[in-house]
């Protein structure tokens, strides 16, 4: 009985252990990564079937934020323009807007603050699986890409940020112009009604209600219009992007 | 076992009828033993891919956040009193030492914390991004193979005539119970037919569990979230809804593991090749001296009954 129990154990276990070596072996090919990936071009388009593009993400009342909102991935910027920035309490921060646009600008937090501002109170739902409430306030990027004027040509917006995840790697971000559109995309400059925190982006953030946590990109340096993504870093559109995760987060 | 019950034995004088003992019939059309063997392949991977997902984050919660110090189940690590790393599982205010398997199972340079080991998880490595490449291209196959299999089952009327009990069913259920209780199972024409127990499995695992988890995964989607958001609101929130669709996978699991046993003790062989071939033998009933007509020596050989589609 015992041996058969062994050998029934040891069966299980080495079919087990070949299909994940299978797997394994699938995962590390050029060609298997990308017929999974397939699936992705399918979730996209069939989520924007389902869910349109002008729908909105809930928005949460005063009582259900979070305690803390747990900050993820870089907490403090070390390059060097970031900590200058830092040091004056970013009074000398201006966001540079550029690429396809007709009227290239350089804003401040103030100058945001007149084009637009929008409070809401959103999920952020991390790809590793937790979920945390904000509130935020900030300006809406339509109201941005209005004021710059957007080229016919252009496609995606790029964010680039001030954080690097390794030596000359900085974080950036994209997002094609119907989510730059969307009225909960938002330039956000306060969490829970202060100034954003360092932790979570500060001064000023990406806030996007219907995609994971690592579209919502921190530490804005500047905002780029672009026809394709193909030459910025990687070129997957995105630092997580770069290391295999879908370019599209909204599952 | 004793000589009596053998062909040699006191019954050897008597003149034997010519009657199969056991006769072959076209049990599982081709088309539901294609989708549940993609069934077992996409299940299979999900499964395992899903371990992984969850892996990134190995906790549970109820309502809509993750707050520190609110999960009502987790593996972790924590270290002993010699400074070893050692593997815990929480579930409430229940804490287990799972050292091995759940919390601190051994990686590719020792042991590592990670919620299910790597035994466990598509791919072995902890790898977030490709486990979700592999869970999100089979729920596509898991999803069209079950609408497949739901469309098909209703148009044959295999769902209306095998899997929704009749009225007998019901009346037999508590005899039903006792019947799997004891491990014993219909012989002959009974064997074809599915019984109450089964019928219920079926219908919960297709029904409760494949619709639950679905829509369960669907709750976790930011995006679908826009739109299903009332769902997700009255199961109590996204990490409700994360917990709930780990609760079924394991209830998948569970429903597998019973599905194996019952194959395993009604004729393993026998039962593999009916979803392999479609062909599956069944006794001629021994308290049926007079076979029925169905069951002539004529007849025998593959059959023509309907398949136990």
């Amino acid at each position: 009985m015992t041996d058969r129990r062994s050998f029934l154990r040891m069966t299980m276990a080495g079919a087990a252990g070949m299909l994940i070596a299978g797997c394994d072996r699938i995962s590390q090919t050029l060609w298997g990564p990308d017929v999974l990936g397939k699936a992705e071009g399918l979730n996209r388009r069939a989520q924007a079937l389902l869910s349109p593009s002008s729908s909105m993400a809930k928005e949460y009342a005063e009582s259900d934020i979070s305690p803390v909102f747990h900050p993820n991935g870089t907490t403090m910027p070390a390059t060097p323009a970031y900590q200058a920035l830092m040091a004056d309490n970013f009074r000398g921060y201006k966001l540079q807007v550029d690429g396809l646009v007709s009227r290239p600008a350089m804003l401040s937090i103030d100058d945001l603050k007149r084009l637009d501002m929008r409070t809401q109170i959103t999920r952020h739902d991390c790809v590793e699986g937790w979920s945390a409430i904000g509130k935020w306030q900030g300006t809406r990027l339509s109201a941005v890409l209005d004021h710059v004027g957007v080229a016919p040509q252009a496609r995606f917006v790029v964010f680039h940020c001030f954080d690097e995840m390794e030596e000359d790697t900085p974080y950036y971000e994209s997002i094609d112009l119907a989510e730059a559109r969307h009225p909960q995309t938002l330039l956000a400059f306060t969490l829970n009604d202060q100034p954003l925190p360092v932790p979570n982006g500060a001064p000023l953030r990406l806030r996007i209600g219907r995609q994971l946590g690592y579209k919502q990109a921190k530490y804005l340096a500047r905002i780029e219009l672009v026809s394709s993504f193909d030459d910025i870093g990687d070129g997957k559109g995105g630092y997580w992007e770069d290391q295999g995760y879908e370019w599209y987060a909204g599952i | 076992m004793s000589t009596e019950s053998l062909d040699g034995g006191a019954v050897s004088s008597v003149p034997r009828v010519v009657v199969p003992s056991r006769r072959i019939v076209y049990r599982h059309a081709l088309p539901i033993r294609i989708m549940h063997w993609i069934n077992v392949i996409a299940l299979t991977l999900m499964f395992l891919s899903g371990l992984q997902i969850f892996n990134a984050h190995p906790r549970l919660y109820w309502g809509n956040r993750s707050d520190e110090g609110t999960a009502i189940f987790a593996l972790g690590a924590r270290q002993d009193a010699a400074g070893k790393m050692q593997g815990v599982m929480r579930i409430g205010k229940h804490e287990f030492t799972t050292t091995g398997v759940l919390g601190v199972s051994n990686g590719a340079d020792g042991p590592q914390m990670r919620g299910f080991p790597s035994w466990l998880t598509v791919p072995g490595p902890q790898w977030l991004a490709m486990g979700r490449r592999w869970h999100f291209f089979f729920a596509w196959v898991f999803v069209l193979n079950g609408l497949c299999f739901v469309g098909y089952a209703l148009a044959t009327r295999h769902l209306q005539r095998d899997l929704l009990p009749t009225g007998a069913d019901w009346r037999g259920i508590g005899r039903s119970i006792v019947d799997h209780l004891r491990f014993k199972h219909p012989h002959g024409e009974e064997a074809l037919r599915y019984n109450i127990l089964q019928r219920l499995a079926y219908l919960t695992v297709i029904f409760v569990f494949g619709v639950g988890i679905v829509l369960m995964g669907l709750a976790m989607s930011p995006r679908m979230d826009a739109v299903l958001s009332p769902m997700v609101e009255a199961v109590g929130g996204r990490q409700s809804a994360r917990t709930i669709h780990f609760i079924i996978a394991w209830g998948f699991v569970a429903f597998v593991l019973i599905h194996l046993f019952e194959v395993l003790i009604t004729g393993v062989f026998n039962q593999l090749r009916g979803m392999i071939t479609g062909y599956y033998a069944i006794d001629a009933s021994p308290g049926d001296p007079q076979p029925r007509a169905e069951e002539m020596p004529a007849e025998s050989g593959p059959s023509e009954d309907r398949p136990h589609d």
